[in-house]
Order: structure tokens, then sequence, then C-alpha cells
């Protein structure tokens, strides 16, 4: 009887399973079908015609950067500043943003003995910095300071500093309490406690949240050139502006973007799989 | 070196030394590089340069409209009449019978009342404008400028005056302006005007429960259709704030993120399989995928929305398609590591059973990788909603472009900042529901 109630219940449960499933599923492809029809339609141009000059554009910058033959790599070389510029607002954001990000981390974990009505505070604060669009930022600040790569660098840092922040009090949650105990019967302050307890336990796993959001930089300051904000992103758009005749600089610069993000992705996942690898072997 | 090190005890003298020795020159020399970076970036972004080009009292002026709006009382010399409208807006001109008390009108010329014992008036081509605590400006329009007669002592920072145009705003809501075509006198208040309804709606000016009792009466204000249509028409159609474009460029962006997310989380999936050493026994294949997903990835956004804005296009679509190729890359790099950490136990325990390769991996790999799928993809989600606002300022259209048009007229920031609101609410709320839904599905709360 009872094992008879029991497949019954069973059977129900898989029931109502398989339903939810496939009401999952359908919502997908119901979402899928009509978005893509329907933004077929508010889009300017249609799929279908699109599809066919899908490879003209790629192909018309190939071929002029083709017939620019070897001063092609001396294009690429006098982009390189602007791709430093780049670099440059990722690479400042990220620490600026990265250090706000472990003061805020450390100011909202209980586990780590922040002061507690402070934690609601920070939490909530570090989910506005971080649902805040780097865009809006950099584009106010474009108006207020001028174009330059500074507002773009400010908006990244700002974004930086919620996201890891999160990410950095997630890390925070997850230590162990017994060092913090141990120094605080020493008579440690917080301070102290957070220097030589907290940040031998967390620095490998906030150094490699470090790196990928390092890369995740790169690419948003690479963007927020192109509305203003100075370094590869402004090139790719004064060279995009000039239209037909320039394909060969814009295919320098795509070329040298592609390969500075590739080696950096390659670079950051070697030193973080190394990061992380440490810590584990311990 | 590094063989003789293993067969010495872990710890001796010389070791610990060097191991102090080094995080010594750590602890020192890490933050002065980046001391010295900073240093150096400094200089390159010029910031000293910056710092002193800046220009703070338009974040005033950007704050002051963006909370406020003004009427402009303007007369016309050429024409010789007098107007008072709404930022100055044809649409929004009061009539001459039913003008704002602060303002008298006898023909074509005015005194108006700016409060606080500030006070214009203005009769035929000469302005009197009377500023407490420094006295009254008197301006002339004459047919080559304007001539302006100054109260004695320094003219004040801001009062602007040269032959062709006096420009002055002694506080941030009141500003008074003359050249020889026009008098133009602007008065501030608070608020965001004509918000829900356009000026010359009869909707105008209504009360919630009025509307309410409109909706819901008999009595068709406009024969044609019905109230409820009406309000909902005047609403989204209104000129000054444009509802009606706002919701759809939202919606756009919206569907940039969610198509772009799901269609590379879709082709993500079986390429991953393709990409994971268990999986795919073929070197080649699997090198091939992942470097497939690597240029995907390395490409970046912007270069594929480029190429998509040039093929397909202003719109949602092209948008889609750039979230999508991208995160096909990243999604597929993250689904086949997953792939590649499952426990084979299950698999073998299915396949104990007799069960097919498709059963397999049904039953025994698909449950195992489905908490990371739904948990990336939805944080996929969410960070995609935020890039396609910036995918839309490049040119693929949504609230992204609409915002960066709105900035570039830099004329009305309410606008601007009722679009920025509107973007952030619209990114907390996908935040939300995104998080809301991953503790549903994978933790099961």
């Amino acid at each position: 009887m009872a094992v008879a109630a029991l497949e019954q219940e069973i059977l129900s449960m898989r029931k109502r399973r398989q339903l939810y499933s496939l009401m999952g599923i359908l919502l997908v492809a119901a979402v899928l079908v009509s978005g893509y029809s329907k933004s077929n339609e508010m889009n300017s141009g249609g799929f279908l015609q699109g599809l066919s000059k899908f490879f003209d554009y790629p192909g018309e910058i190939v071929v002029e950067a083709w017939q620019a033959g070897p001063a092609f790599f001396g294009l690429i070389i006098q982009y390189v500043p602007a791709m430093l510029e780049t670099l440059n607002i990722a690479g400042v954001a990220t620490l600026l943003g990265g250090a706000m990000a472990v003061i805020l981390a450390m100011a909202s974990t209980r586990n780590v003995d922040s002061w507690g009505p402070l934690i609601p505070v920070v939490r909530r604060m570090m989910d506005i910095m971080r649902a805040f669009p780097e865009l809006i930022i950099a584009l106010f600040l474009i108006f207020v300071l001028g174009s330059s790569p500074v507002p773009a660098m400010i908006a990244v840092a700002f974004h930086t500093a919620g996201a890891l922040g999160k990410l950095f009090s997630e890390v925070n949650e997850n230590i162990d309490r017994k060092p913090i105990e141990g120094l605080s019967a020493c008579g440690a302050s917080w301070l102290q406690r957070i220097r030589f307890a907290v940040m031998p336990q967390v620095a490998p796993n906030y150094l490699s949240y470090f790196l990928l959001r390092l890369e995740i930089n790169v690419r948003a300051s690479a963007i927020l050139g192109f509305v203003g904000a100075g370094g590869i992103g402004q090139e790719l758009r004064r060279t995009i502006g000039w239209g037909k005749g320039a394909g060969d600089e814009t295919a320098a610069i795509f070329v040298l973007l592609f390969l500075t993000i590739m080696l950096i992705d390659q670079v950051s996942s070697f030193l973080r799989g190394k990061l992380v690898g440490a810590s584990r072997a311990h | 070196m590094a063989i003789d090190t293993l067969n010495e005890p872990v710890f001796n003298r010389d070791m610990v030394f060097r191991n102090v020795r080094r995080r010594a020159w750590i602890t020192v020399g890490a933050p002065l590089a980046i001391l010295a970076y900073l240093t150096y970036t400094w200089f390159a972004f010029n910031v000293p340069n910056l710092l002193a080009k800046a220009q703070p009292e338009r974040a005033a002026i950007l704050a002051t409209d963006s909370v406020a709006y003004k009427v402009h009382v303007t007369k016309f010399l050429r024409r010789d009449i007098m107007e008072v409208a709404i930022e100055g807006e044809r649409r929004a001109t009061y009539s001459q019978e039913d003008l704002p008390e602060w303002v008298e009108v006898d023909g074509t010329d005015a005194v108006i009342d700016l409060g606080e014992g500030y006070g214009v008036t203005i009769a035929g081509k000469v302005m009197e404008f009377t500023v407490p605590d420094y006295g009254t400006i008197k301006v002339t329009a004459t047919n080559s400028g304007v001539e302006t007669e100054l109260p004695a002592g320094p003219v004040p920072d801001w009062l602007k005056d040269n032959p062709k145009k006096l420009d002055a705003r002694p506080t941030l809501d009141r500003r008074v302006q003359v050249t020889r075509t026009k008098i133009e006198v602007h008065n501030y208040f608070g608020g965001w005007e004509n918000f829900w309804f356009p000026f010359h709606s009869e909707l105008h000016g209504m009360s919630f429960s009025q509307l309410w009792a409109i909706a819901l009466s008999n009595e068709r204000l406009d024969p044609n259709r019905s109230n409820m249509s009406l309000i909902m028409h005047d609403f989204l159609e209104n000129p000054d704030w444009q509802h009606g474009e706002v919701f759809v460029a939202l919606f756009e962006t919206i569907m940039m993120a969610v198509l772009g997310t799901i269609t590379a989380a879709l082709f993500g999936l079986p390429l991953a399989f393709l990409a994971a050493r268990n999986f795919t026994p073929s070197r080649f294949l699997r090198f091939g995928t992942r470097r497939l997903f690597d240029f995907l990835r390395g490409i970046d956004m912007l270069i594929w929305s480029l190429i998509f804005i040039r093929a397909f296009g202003l719109g949602p679509l092209t948008g889609a398609l750039a979230i999508a190729f991208t995160d096909t890359g990243s999604l597929g790099k993250l689904f086949s590591e997953a792939l590649e950490n499952i426990d084979n136990k299950q698999v073998e325990g299915v396949r104990a059973t007799g069960a097919s390769q498709i059963q397999r991996y049904r039953f025994g790999v698909i449950p195992q990788i489905l908490p990371v799928f739904v948990s990336q993809v939805l944080y996929y989600l969410e960070s995609n909603t935020r890039s396609a606002t910036v995918i839309g300022a490049l040119g693929a259209g949504g609230i992204g472009l609409m915002l960066v048009e709105t900035m570039k007229t830099s004329r009305d920031w309410e606008n601007t900042s009722y679009i920025i609101i509107l973007t952030i609410v619209v990114v907390i709320v996908m935040d939300q529901t995104s998080s809301w839904l991953r503790r549903k599905l994978i933790e099961g709360r």
C-alpha cells in the first residue's frame, strides 16, 4: 500500500517535472521565434538581405588590407599607442576599482567581523554600483570633463568596484575563521586581523578575479572609446567614419585589438590557473 | 637545481631567508610599482590639463536642468509679438488669456515678477532687469546689437555683456538674454513639465482620480476613440517625453540581451561537447572548436557589432547577433570546462542499465552540468543587458542610441535623466530577476 502510494507520488512528481520542462522549452522556443521575427521587422535592414551582405564588409577591408601589403604591419604599429591608451584605461580602472572593492568587501562580510550596521548599506551600494551601465557614467563625465580617457577610466572603475566587491565578499564568506580567532586571542586589532588572518587566505582568489576583471575591462574600455573616451575605440570610430578606402586602417585596428585581447586572455588564464592551482595544493 | 631541492628537507635556512627576502621585496616593490604606474598614467592621460579644462559648471547646469524646467517669456522684436511658452516650445505656448500669474502682458509690453525682488519690465525695445543688491540693468536693442547701461561698480561674473548680446544669470533659476532680434526671460520651476500629457491635451494637469473617472465614464472626450485609448495615446505620443519611443527602445535593448544570450547558449552547448576532452577523442576537432571559441571571444562585441551594423542596419537583430556571436565563445568555453569536470561514475551507472548514447548524455551528463548551464546563462543575461545599452550606443539602436542622441542635443537634460533612470531600473530588474531565477532553479527555494 505504502509502496503503491510512493510510486504514485513519484510518478506524479515526474509528470509535473516533465510538464515544467516542456513548458520551459516551449517558452524559450516561443521567445526565440517571436523575438527574432519581431526584431527582424524592427531592424532597418532585414536578415535575408543582410546575410548576403554579411561578408561584404569584412571582405572589403581584407582586400584593402591585402592591397596595402607590407605597409599593413606599419599601420598596426602606428596604432599601438592608441591600444596602449586603452590598456591603460583598463589597467588603472581595474587597480582603482579593485582597491575600492577590497575595502567594500571587508566592510560587508560578517565572516571577517565587519561592523554590523554597515553590512546591508554597503551591499546595497555595491548592487547600485554594479547596475550602473558604464556607458551612462562615461557619457556624463565626457560631457563635464571633455573627451579624454579619464571619464572612461572612472566609469569602468566605478562598475568594477561594485562587481569585484561582490565577488570578493563571496570569497570572504568562505574563509576559515580559525586564524582570525587566533589573532584576536593575541589582542590583534581589526586591521591586523584583516592583514594577517584574512588577506593571506583570500589573496590568490582576489588576484584571480582581478585578472578576470582586467580581461573584461580591456574590452569595455575599447568599446567606450567608440563613444568618445579615447584609445583604440576612438581611432576605430575615425577610420570607420572615413568609409571606403580606409579599410586597411580599420583592418589594422581590428587585428591589433584581436591580438591584444587574445594575448591578455591567454596570459590571464595561465596566471589564474597558477594562482588557483597554488591555493588548491596547500 | 629543481631536482636538488626535492631531496633536501623542506625547511632549510637558506630557503627560509630567500623566501623572507622575496616577500620583503614584494611588500615594498608591488606598491611602488603600482604607484609608478599610476604616476605614469597620470601624465599619459594628461590629467593636469584635463583638470584645467574641466567645466564643473556644466554638471551644475545639468543637475538643475534635469530636475527643473523653465518658462520662456520671449519678445520677438522683428514681428513685435510677445510669447510665453514652456521651454520656448511652440506646442507648449500659453494663450494670451491664460498666462501664468507672474507675467503681466500689456499688448507687446510686459512686467515679469521673478520673485525675491528680481523683476523685469519690457517696454518697446528696452528691457530693465532689477537685481537686488546690484541695481537695474537697462538694455536697449538696436538695429546692430544691444546697448547696455549697467549700475556703477565692477561687472559681476554672472553677467556677459558684449555689443551683440547681453546674457545675465544672477541665480541658477533666473536668466535674461537680449539680442537685436529678441528679448528672452527664463524663469525656472522645479519638476518635470508636461510629463504625463502634452500641454495642449485636454488631459493636461488632471489628477489621477480625475483620469480614472474619465477612463471609466461613457462620455467620450474625442468622439473617434474611447477615453481609455485617448489617455494611452496622449501619454505615449507625448512629444516632449516620447514615452512610446522610449519604451520601444527599452524593449529593443532587452530583446537584444535575451535573444543574444539564449542563442549563444543554444549554440554554445553542443559545441562545448566538441571541445571537451572526455567527449571528443579527436584532437583535431577539439583544437578546432577551441580555437573557434577563442576567435569568437577575441573578435569582441565591439567589432562584431560594427560588422553586423554594416550588414543588417539599425535594430535589435544586429545587437542580438553581436551578443550571440561573442557569447557563443565565452559560454562554450565555460560549458566545455564544466563538461571536462563531470563525474564519470554517473555516466557509467546509466550505461550499466543498457542506455544508448543519447540516453547516457541525457541522464548521465546533462543533469550534472545543468546547474552550471543555468547559472552561467543567467549571469550572462544580466551582464548582457548592460552590454546591450553600449552596443546600442555604437549604432545598433535601442536605449543606448537614444541616450547618446538626447545627450548630443544637450538641450533637455530632463529627458536624458529620464532615460538614465529607466535604463538603470531595467538593469536592476533584470539583475533581480536573474538572481531570483537562479535561486529558484538551482537551490530549489
